[in-house]
């Protein structure tokens, strides 16, 4: 089947004086990191495929100013957020998706005081009310009888209690969901928020990612997913370290629907 | 009034103005803080307070301290009714004032013998646990010195209150056995019937003493608790209630946008915008260095912190081997709270003394080795939360000192110029959609 990787930028929407029923935020990850932009490009593919009429920003899209705020550079975070604002006030946004928690976080719990009110939801909510509504059709495909895990990003679980939404869906690929000791609320970090991605770690005696890696690969599962860019480079690292990337696959939730529906 | 009655009410008056006293100071330290509102949706609130201070249910997730924990803290409560009883005992002189209500007494006292048994074996097994069951939390270095002590000196002091009850009831039922003086039959004793016979043979006279040194010293005991809680971490009984109520109740991933610098913002975007006049008084400064720059929530989570290390043990910094511990980001704010408190009760007002907490209490490897996760905030069993300690501090570290670390400084670059955290171009943001 051809991928349908087709967008749509708000400027070309606005040019012809429509506008889009959701606005896909794709974030930095999604964007520039080459892991990262499969994920995007599954997501994007999946609203194709239910036949959403969505919109990037494209080259009007910046920086939400999440790492600059979990850094401490509050200035920073703000000029980023009221230009992101302007922005999305000006097209008129009411509804945006995010590939990426942390822009999830940001947009809806963190634009509103300065301006920015979206009714705002993560890929893998946008994923379930899919298949809830009947829009999206998942089978097992080439996952049916796989074991999986389910890494809880922070800032999807305990920042905003999204729990079930990923959940629901790994359980629709006919797969077998086994959780790590350390699940949902319990949920241990991979190490990259808290801007941390960007900086060398403090000293210790081991990298929380090889921690946390080491408690998903005792399950001997044959895919990691999680729904956070950053969990991914964070829990592929740790992977690689244990040389289980022939046994073990980290991926998101969005690419296992992708995969398994051939789109 | 006998001497006795008015020894005892000297010493009451005289407890309750010293505890009074110290609230007082404790209440004028936490609003030393900056003024934060806390006073909105009052239904969510009473239901928290009611689901997680008195329910107690964020202890659930470890079920065994959880069920010992209700033992002491139940028990705690309940007694003090028998407390009640025996102020108003020591203040009338009256003796067990309550047996008029009959049968209905002998159950009530049973009652609170089942309940003190159960506080002492809840102690027992918390010390034996603390200090022989080698758990990482309580062996931990953030607990060296007064904090350990602060913890066994509770555990050892609660059972001795309980035995010094048992033992007054058991010398109290051998008098009533002896139709002894005023020693009415009066209440039913379960538990401390079965001391009964290391009293057989003793003389009424050694009873009645072994029933009044038991009765002074628990209530004596009791009037020293209520003045050591204020200086311990067991402050946690009386302040887990407000602090609860005043929970953050957005959710945990949203930080807060500082005003002040919305307004700076705002001014170099739009340069028709005027900000509100800053306040003389406080001169404005970017996130925190000191105590008197967090919030007086957070001021009052450093006091009722029970330094139980749930955060610290579910911290991925702590449990890599990195500085950063939430538990001692609270005791520290605690301690400095103190000091800085101490030095105003010896100057009048605050007299620089050349400290501060960051720095001199917490330093900034810990605060940068934390990756913003939430789960301290969410394992405190009193909603406490070190995040937006750690948070204001490095806020203080950035934009007040230029101080972060060179990756982060990068980062910063890049967002500003490239409007994304790593060097790409933003005109090649959309290059993903051309790639196969
Ligand atoms: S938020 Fe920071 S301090 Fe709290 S548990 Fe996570 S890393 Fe540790
Ligand atoms: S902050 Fe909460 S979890 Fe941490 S030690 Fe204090 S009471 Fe326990």
């Amino acid at each position: 089947m051809e991928h349908n990787n087709t967008v749509t930028t708000m400027a070309d929407y606005a040019a012809k004086g429509e506008s889009p029923e959701i606005l896909f935020w794709v974030g930095c990850a999604g964007s520039f990191d080459d892991r990262a932009k499969k994920i995007t490009k599954a997501i994007v593919r999946i609203l194709n495929h239910v036949g959403i009429k969505f919109a990037v920003l494209g080259t009007e899209e910046t920086c939400s100013g999440d790492p600059a705020k979990r850094a401490g550079n509050e200035f920073l975070f703000q000029m980023q957020a009221m230009n992101a604002i302007t922005v999305l006030n000006g097209y008129g946004i009411k509804k945006i998706v995010t590939g990426c928690p942390h822009c999830f976080n940001t947009l809806k719990n963190e634009y509103p005081s300065i301006g920015g009110n979206y009714e705002v939801i993560h890929h893998t909510q946008l994923i379930q009310q899919l298949i809830d509504s009947g829009k999206l059709t998942v089978k097992g495909g080439a996952f049916k009888g796989k074991l999986i895990t389910f890494h809880d990003p922070c800032y999807l679980g305990r920042a905003n209690d999204v729990y079930e939404a990923p959940r629901e869906i790994i359980e629709k690929l006919e797969v077998e969901l086994s959780e790590m000791k350390r699940s949902r609320a319990k949920g241990f970090c991979c190490g990259a928020g808290g801007a941390q991605m960007f900086k060398d770690a403090e000293k210790g005696n081991k990298e929380v990612n090889i921690e946390r890696s080491e408690e998903a690969l005792a399950l001997k599962p044959d895919v990691i997913a999680t729904g956070c860019p950053f969990c991914m480079t964070m829990m592929t690292d740790g992977v690689k370290h244990f040389n289980k990337e022939q046994q073990t696959k980290v991926m998101d939730v969005a690419e296992l629907i992708a995969q398994a529906n051939d789109l | 009034m006998g001497i006795q009655n008015i020894v005892f009410i000297i010493l009451l008056a005289g407890a309750i103005v010293l505890f009074t006293r110290n609230v007082r100071k404790v209440i004028r330290n936490i609003r030393l803080g900056k003024d934060v509102d806390r006073n909105d949706r009052p239904s969510e609130r009473w239901k928290i307070m009611t689901l997680v201070a008195l329910g107690q249910r964020k202890m659930l997730s470890r079920p065994l301290p959880a069920i010992l924990h209700i033992f002491v803290y139940v028990g705690f409560v309940l007694i003090n009714i028998e407390v009640l009883e025996m102020l108003v005992d020591g203040v009338a002189g009256t003796h067990r004032f309550l047996s008029f209500l009959g049968p209905f007494y002998g159950y009530l006292i049973a009652f609170f013998e089942i309940l003190a048994f159960l506080v002492t074996f809840g102690c027992l097994v918390f010390l034996l646990r603390r200090n022989l069951a080698h758990i990482k939390r309580f062996m931990s270095k953030d607990l060296d010195g007064w904090p350990r002590t602060d913890a066994n000196l509770i555990l050892c002091s609660e059972i001795l209150l309980m035995t010094a009850l048992f033992t007054m009831n058991a010398a109290d039922q051998s008098l009533q056995n002896l139709s002894y003086g005023h020693y009415i039959k009066a209440g039913s004793f379960p538990v401390s019937s079965l001391l009964l016979p290391l009293f057989n043979g003793m003389s009424a006279t050694t009873l009645v003493m072994i029933e009044r040194i038991c009765w002074w010293f628990h209530i004596i005991g009791i009037l020293g608790f209520l003045n050591y809680l204020v200086i311990s971490k067991h402050f946690h009984i009386l302040l887990a209630f407000p602090n609860v109520f005043y929970s953050n109740l957005n959710p945990k991933g949203q930080f807060t946008n500082l005003e002040s610098v919305t307004n700076e913002v705002k001014a170099m975007l739009d340069p028709s915008f005027t900000p509100a006049p800053v306040n003389p008084d406080h001169p404005m400064r970017f996130g925190a260095k000191d105590i008197v720059d967090l919030s007086w929530k957070q001021l009052l989570d450093a006091y009722t912190c029970t330094e139980c290390g749930r955060c610290t043990s579910s911290c991925p910094a702590n449990q890599t081997g990195k500085l950063l511990s939430p538990r001692k980001i609270m005791m520290d704010t605690r301690d400095r709270l103190t000091e800085y408190g101490n030095n105003i009760d010896e100057n009048g007002s605050f007299k620089d003394d050349g400290k501060a907490l960051l720095g001199d209490y917490i330093t900034a490897e810990e605060l940068w080795a934390c990756t913003s996760c939430n789960a301290c905030v969410q394992e405190c069993p009193v909603n406490i939360d070190p995040l937006s300690i750690i948070m204001d501090m490095r806020r203080y570290l950035v934009m007040e000192q230029s101080a972060a670390p060179a990756g982060l400084n990068l980062m910063f670059t890049n967002v500003e110029n490239n409007g994304a955290p790593w060097q790409f171009s933003p005109a090649d943001r959309l290059n993903w959609a051309k790639e196969a």
